[in-house]
């Protein structure tokens, strides 16, 4: 699948068909359309950062030094006069997106790599058999139990009965079952499953923390690696983990020192769109946050202020908002279409 | 899940064991297939399952605070059937009008196409019951969507909330596709410039929604936005995009479009550079013209791919909220209020199964779209060029 630059694109340039100048001019003049489509709207974000209140209230002034005099003094107000407003926002941010995508990446390479190489033959009854204990869980924790008992005690019950009725349970599935199924929470619409979930975190006391949000974006990025990573492990050789088994090595030795360092492009794509999914995430956020944990798309959608739409301020809160993220991106934009496109497309 | 309990577990690769002596390592080795699976079983059950188990019995129940705490009480389908026939009915499925001759003209390309493919399939020697019933199904499902859009989006209608997210979905998706595949299929030339190219046209991807409503709702602005001088030019300057529901949905439309184009143009591209060089100078030897090639050799390997992208973009494409949130605040009236912002503001309200009951019902269409696409769409699709 991947290209190597000896063989690559089938229009390229020692091909027959000679790109005559007018062709080219045209391609040129549409593909000029589209980054004007796609730059004029951030080349205003950034210059209405720096424009004073009154530049932009007296109508568009378009070129800095020429039609307005560049100021800095929105970010100094936002990041130094008013300290946490912005700032605390922006280390939630960072930490949550950061944790939570490279949980979401562990958890789920772990998981796809393990349905491509073991074969898994799970039974429908005893799947049954933990969502009762789950619920019953949840039900002692609702009595009033405390947390760690209700699960103690969910887990003790079920191992019990997986342990002496688990073998009479007929009936399996497959692999694909597993995968399909874990992939397939990604239909879920985030409003369908939030209510519990804040319910649920209230309950555990785990509205408002940092560890809360980073555990309910780690569930919905899991299904996203889980569909990237699938396929590729698949394009990996096995010959070269089945040596390594001969030499003695361990499953997880193997897993760290060879599979994941041929997955790396893989795995760079997938950080990164599950990273951009967790940064900007909204209605999630939205639910489980508070003061003290508020992330920065609330805080941006927050300006929507009486008072009318201060556009100075809530241009550098974008600004700071996507500077990281574009940057990630401009460095590993190579990594990200083929990233993607050997693990997603297949499957 | 349990395969710890279940002795017919078999690795793909025999590992050596050194059955002499267990040390802690070995038997976290032998247990490897779990310990690698299992954390992503639990947190799917814990955090979608069973939230989603809880959220059925919610939508199924009356939510209210009272003195200390709230209480659930078990309603039956009154919150479904609230949405469906009673006094929400407006507002989700829409106000019905009287179907337009150009819908009836649609609606029936539609009605005699599903007509053909369902009689071709029952006469044929694939059919089976199960099949005959799902598409049974499928028919009047798709029959039932269509003339709720047809009827509400002619004359007096007024589309509700589910008739408005699908117009977002198949609007954006369909112009996110043809825009990214244009686009790829201009980068595949070998213009000098191409990683420049790339590189701005992956930004908007990257983008928080949130921030794209304000940065279009600055940019419209017909006084204090760029494009001011032609506003005034034209006489607009008390003109406003998001007061009209047409130009509203077409604002929340461009705003979808401008972030998500980037992804079907990045993987396409990609697709189309794997296409290998032998293979289309074999075509060129066996005399292929570029219409040939395109079709030919092109296509079989970038339909595939799209089918797969279209996809995932229609799943993620339903959850549309913060954009027409902040771009229009749902508005006129609730001319861009998609399905989840709806449920989002029943939320507010403190009408916990209400808004359970209208997430069930956007899960359930998700879920219709996404089948009817992958069984009826995607494999003929597939066929047709392979």
């Amino acid at each position: 699948m991947a290209a190597t630059p000896k063989n690559r694109s089938w229009f390229m340039a020692s091909n027959p068909f000679k790109m005559s100048p007018m062709w080219k001019l045209i391609s040129y003049f549409i593909l000029g359309i589209w980054t004007t489509i796609v730059l004029f709207p951030l080349y205003w974000l950034f210059i209405t950062a720096f424009k004073k209140p009154i530049d932009v209230q007296a109508g568009p002034r378009y070129l800095p030094f020429i039609d307005f005099q560049p100021t800095l003094d929105t970010w100094n107000d936002l990041l130094f006069q008013q300290g946490n407003f912005v700032l605390r926002p922006y280390t939630n941010t960072i930490i949550i997106g950061i944790v939570s995508a490279i949980l979401a990446l562990i958890i789920g390479t772990a998981a796809s790599y393990a349905l491509n190489r073991f074969t898994y033959r799970p039974k429908p009854g005893l799947i049954g058999v933990f969502i009762l204990c789950i619920v019953l869980m949840v039900v002692l924790i609702g009595v009033g139990l405390p947390w760690f008992a209700a699960v103690a005690v969910g887990l003790g019950i079920f191992f019990l009965l997986a342990q002496t009725i688990g073998k009479r349970f007929k009936g399996t599935m497959g692999n694909s079952d597993i995968a399909f199924w874990l992939i397939s929470q990604r239909m879920l619409p985030p409003i369908a499953v939030i209510i519990p979930i804040y319910v649920m975190f209230q309950q555990a006391s785990l509205l408002n923390t940092h560890i809360g949000v980073i555990i309910a974006y780690t569930s919905v990025n899991l299904p996203l690696v889980i569909w990237f990573m699938r396929d590729y492990f698949n394009s990996i050789p096995i010959e070269l983990e089945e040596s390594a088994f001969i030499d003695g090595a361990s499953r997880y030795t193997v897993l760290w020192r060879i599979v994941l360092p041929l997955a790396m492009p893989g795995l760079i794509a997938t950080f990164l769109i599950v990273l951009v999914f967790a940064w900007n995430e909204y209605t999630l956020a939205l639910f489980l946050t508070g003061a003290e944990t508020q992330t920065m798309p609330l805080l941006v959608a927050a300006q929507n202020a009486t008072r009318g739409p201060q556009w100075w301020n809530i241009s550098v809160l974008v600004t700071l908002m996507i500077a990281p993220i574009v940057v990630l991106a401009i460095f590993l934009e190579r990594y990200i279409a083929k990233g993607i496109l050997v693990g997603a497309v297949k499957g | 899940m349990q395969q710890a309990e279940d002795k017919r577990l078999t690795d793909v690769i025999s590992v050596p064991r050194r059955a002499e002596r267990r040390s802690i390592g070995a038997i976290l080795d032998a247990a490897s297939p779990n310990v690698l699976l299992l954390p992503a079983v639990v947190i799917v059950l814990v955090l979608s399952l069973f939230p989603l188990i809880v959220s059925l019995y919610l939508s199924l129940s009356r939510f209210q605070f009272v003195r200390g705490g709230f209480q659930i009480t078990f309603i039956g389908f009154r919150n479904y059937e609230k949405l469906l026939f009673g006094s929400e009915q407006r507002h989700f499925l829409g106000k019905l009008g009287v179907i337009e001759p150009i819908w009836l003209v649609l609606l029936a390309v539609l009605g005699v196409s599903m007509a053909v493919m369902f009689f071709q399939y029952a006469t044929s020697s694939r059919m089976k019951p199960f099949g005959l019933i799902m598409r049974v199904i499928t028919v009047a499902l798709t029959a039932a969507f269509a003339l709720l859009m047809a009827s509400t989006l002619s004359g007096e209608g007024l589309p509700g909330t589910i008739v408005v997210t699908l117009i977002f979905v198949f609007g954006s998706v369909t112009l996110q596709y043809f825009i990214g595949l244009g686009l790829a299929l201009l980068l595949s030339q070998n213009l000098p410039g191409k990683r420049f190219f790339r590189i701005a046209f992956l930004l908007p991807m990257m983008i928080t929604p949130v921030g794209i409503g304000f940065l279009f709702k600055m940019l419209t602005n017909t006084t204090q936005g760029p494009f001011a001088p032609l506003w005034i030019a034209l006489g607009l300057i008390d003109y406003s995009w998001v007061q009209d529901a047409g130009t509203a949905r077409l604002a929340v439309i461009i705003g979808d479009v401008w972030q998500w184009t980037p992804f079907m143009f990045i993987i396409l591209l990609a697709a189309l550079e794997g296409v290998s060089r032998e293979t289309v100078e074999a075509g060129l030897v066996d005399g292929a013209n570029r219409t040939q090639l395109f079709r030919f050799i092109l296509l079989p390997e970038i339909v595939p791919v799209s089918t797969t992208l279209i996809l995932i973009r229609l799943i993620e494409a339903f959850k549309i909220v913060d954009m027409p949130n902040i771009l229009t605040g749902g508005g006129p009236g609730t001319a861009t209020e998609s399905v989840t912002l709806h449920a989002y503001n029943n939320w507010r309200a403190l009408d916990l199964g209400l808004s359970s009951a209208l997430s069930y019902l956007l899960l359930f269409t998700v879920t219709f779209v996404a089948m009817v696409f992958v069984n009826f769409v995607r494999h003929r699709a597939i066929e047709a060029v392979g």
